[in-house]
């Protein structure tokens, strides 16, 4: 196995024990970048070749030198017994919406192709002031606007190591692509109805979706500032664990960063499911879409193997002592689409009005003597689709005749949404589950080119994912087996406020439980 | 189903949102904008209590989970100059943008 191929915890051990250097660590992710990850996006791509369709493709830009740097200044720290910071030496990548300062920070669109960062977001700082090493940035739906990575801006777009003419999710696409082929340990993604833990499924890595407010979006280029969350995406639990403990907590630069002490993760990651009570939700087993033709709403069960492995995961958690609950009822989680459709599109059209060829960022290169003029050329020059059509459907649904038809609508929705959860985990109530148990996704990887252009069936992958989002709650998505198919499954833990210590120690239970599994030998089809 | 986003209330919109699309453009974001007020239309079917309260975002904080604002004062930033230079266009230290029309109001 290669250093490259390790968990950030493995890697850990190696460099405190001094077998291996920082400098080797790094070395061996640019050697693997090298192999796997072929051209970087860039706005100027031209034709596709055939290569470009055999490489991931997860880095916008890699900052090769500046990573070495830094490893050689932590191994010089090491030799002179200096004390180094907990994650001293491990390499990450940050979704291009994460500032980082006097590095380019694009949301991977046009408008925003030629912004430096003034300032660090504090996920990096934090990552960074552990010694962690940022490599690069990687590739994503152009602003998050997106479930598979293709609306991004910087092309070639990011592929699914386990099979390149898939999707690898999004919208934090480019961090799981490059967490699954061994680029990087771990990966800072972002979360505002499923963008972390869909993109972690397809790709067969853990994803997490923290509790609203448990990580700071300081720095980070907003989307649906009501339901955007920062959180990690890693190989295995414990690494995700060790990465939430170092970005979480409260933040003076982010009034919703919540003023809640952060448990020690890694102390309760090995406590075992005996006794938790984890739920099973038939509404978490069929998808509702919309057909297109006649508005209908249509149900079909979820993907068979996928609905297996959830209950396959049921088992093995009851073999290890959890108390596993069937038929417990969700019932508004088909709301949960429609709701975001309205919510983060009044959200996403008041945090692009930001964007106008004035302070930072393109602007119409044609020479134009009136602002407002100026302002419509440079919009629409360097918006893709997908943010137009969110400031479109944002300024309509809030509309002053409007609102109280759809955003007020869809916000007492959300209440419901709320109301489930809160029912289902409440310690006096009928059920009193510790975690519900879900599929992250309701199929496995779709082909690149399948689904795009569809704005709704696109948003309905996100189905499973969407609810937390909406209700504030964490969400840890793990991989469950491989399908049929060949690609991977995401199971799926949802747990009630600030549970992650929870939802990590059911997660590694999981693994522990899995891990003798044929499935879990397979690795993805550009390590083969 | 008839579509409740014309060609008027479109055009209206994206000049609302200070856009400018092709026909192309605007016939793909137009139908998608139908399509997505479709799926929208399933909120209506769902019962609502008059009394159902709204939040800001789905936890909700108490005083001791809320952070305390911190001051609202005054901080020179180190190099105004960094800040600047992002802007596409700057004379000194004005950020220059073209004409801002003038309208005489009735």
């Amino acid at each position: 196995m290669e250093l490259c191929d390790r968990s950030a915890h493995e890697l850990l051990d190696l460099l405190r024990s001094k077998q291996v250097s920082a400098e080797e660590v790094v070395q061996s992710s640019l050697q693997r970048i090298a192999v796997v990850d072929g051209r970087p996006g860039s706005l100027e791509s031209g034709e596709e070749t055939d290569q470009d369709r055999r490489t991931v493709h997860a880095f916008i830009s890699v900052a090769a030198e500046q990573a070495l740097d830094q490893a050689k200044a932590i191994d010089q720290q090491l030799a002179k017994g200096e004390q180094v910071g907990p994650l001293a030496g491990i390499p990450f990548s940050a979704k291009d919406v994460f500032c980082v300062k006097d590095t380019y920070t694009t949301a991977a669109s046009k408008i925003l192709a030629n912004f430096k960062a003034p300032y660090t977001s504090t996920a990096v700082e934090r990552l960074q002031k552990q010694g962690a090493i940022m490599l690069g940035k990687v590739n994503m739906d152009e602003f998050t606007y997106g479930s598979s990575n293709e609306s991004t801006a910087f092309q070639p777009c990011p592929r699914n190591p386990w099979d390149t003419s898939r999707v690898p999710g999004g919208s934090s696409g480019g961090s799981t692509s490059s967490v699954a082929a061994g680029e990087v340990p771990f990966s800072l993604g972002t979360d505002t109805a499923g963008s972390i833990r869909q993109p972690a499924a397809f790709c067969g890595v853990v994803g997490v979706k923290p509790t609203y407010g448990r990580v700071s979006r300081y720095g980070i280029i907003a989307f649906a500032s009501s339901l955007d969350c920062p959180g990690p995406v890693t190989r295995d639990v414990t690494d995700a664990a060790l990465m939430l403990q170092a970005i979480a907590g409260a933040d003076p630069r982010d009034s919703t960063a919540a003023n809640v002490p952060v448990p020690d993760y890694l102390a309760t990651l090995e406590q075992g499911v005996k006794g938790k009570r984890i739920g099973l939700s038939p509404d978490y087993f069929q998808i509702s879409y919309m057909d297109a033709e006649s508005g209908e709403i249509h149900q079909k069960p979820v993907q068979e193997d996928i609905s297996a492995a959830v209950y396959h995961a049921a088992e093995v958690l009851q073999r290890m002592g959890a108390e596993i609950i069937e038929d417990v009822p969700m019932p508004n989680t088909r709301y949960g689409i429609p709701a975001f459709f309205v919510i983060s599109r009044v959200e996403a059209a008041s945090n692009l009005h930001r964007y106008d060829g004035v302070k930072y960022g393109y602007r119409t290169p044609s020479a134009e003597d009136d602002l407002r003029v100026m302002y419509r050329k440079t919009r629409n020059e360097a918006f893709g689709l997908q943010p137009k059509l969110r400031i479109l459907m944002g300024m309509y649904v809030s509309a002053a005749q409007y609102s109280e038809q759809y955003y007020n609508r869809a916000l007492k929705v959300r209440a419901l949404l709320r109301r489930d959860f809160d029912q289902i985990f409440d310690k006096q109530g009928k059920y009193q589950l510790d975690a519900l148990l879900t599929p992250t996704t309701p199929t496995t990887a779709f082909p690149i080119g399948a689904i795009y252009g569809d704005s709704v069936l696109m948003q309905y992958s996100d189905q499973f994912t969407v609810t937390a989002n909406h209700a504030g709650i964490p969400g840890l998505s793990l991989p469950g087996g491989i399908a049929a198919d060949g690609l991977p499954i995401g199971v799926q833990l949802l747990g009630p406020d600030f549970s992650e210590h929870t939802l990590f120690s059911i997660g590694r239970a999981l693994e522990i439980g899995t891990q003798d599994e044929v499935w879990r030998l397979q690795k993805p089809a550009v390590l083969r | 189903m008839s579509e409740e986003i014309t060609p008027e209330i479109f055009n209206h919109l994206v000049t609302l949102a200070a856009l400018e699309l092709d026909d192309k453009q605007a016939a793909y974001l137009r139908r998608e904008l139908n399509q997505q007020l479709k799926a929208i239309h399933e909120l209506e079917s769902i019962p609502l209590d008059v009394d159902l309260k709204i939040t800001t975002h789905g936890v909700s904080y108490s005083l001791t989970t809320s952070p305390v604002l911190r001051e609202d004062t005054w901080l020179p930033h180190p190099n105004p100059g960094e800040i600047l230079a992002q802007a596409p266009q700057v004379d000194e230290q004005y950020i220059i943008v073209p004409d801002i029309p003038h309208e005489k109001l009735d």
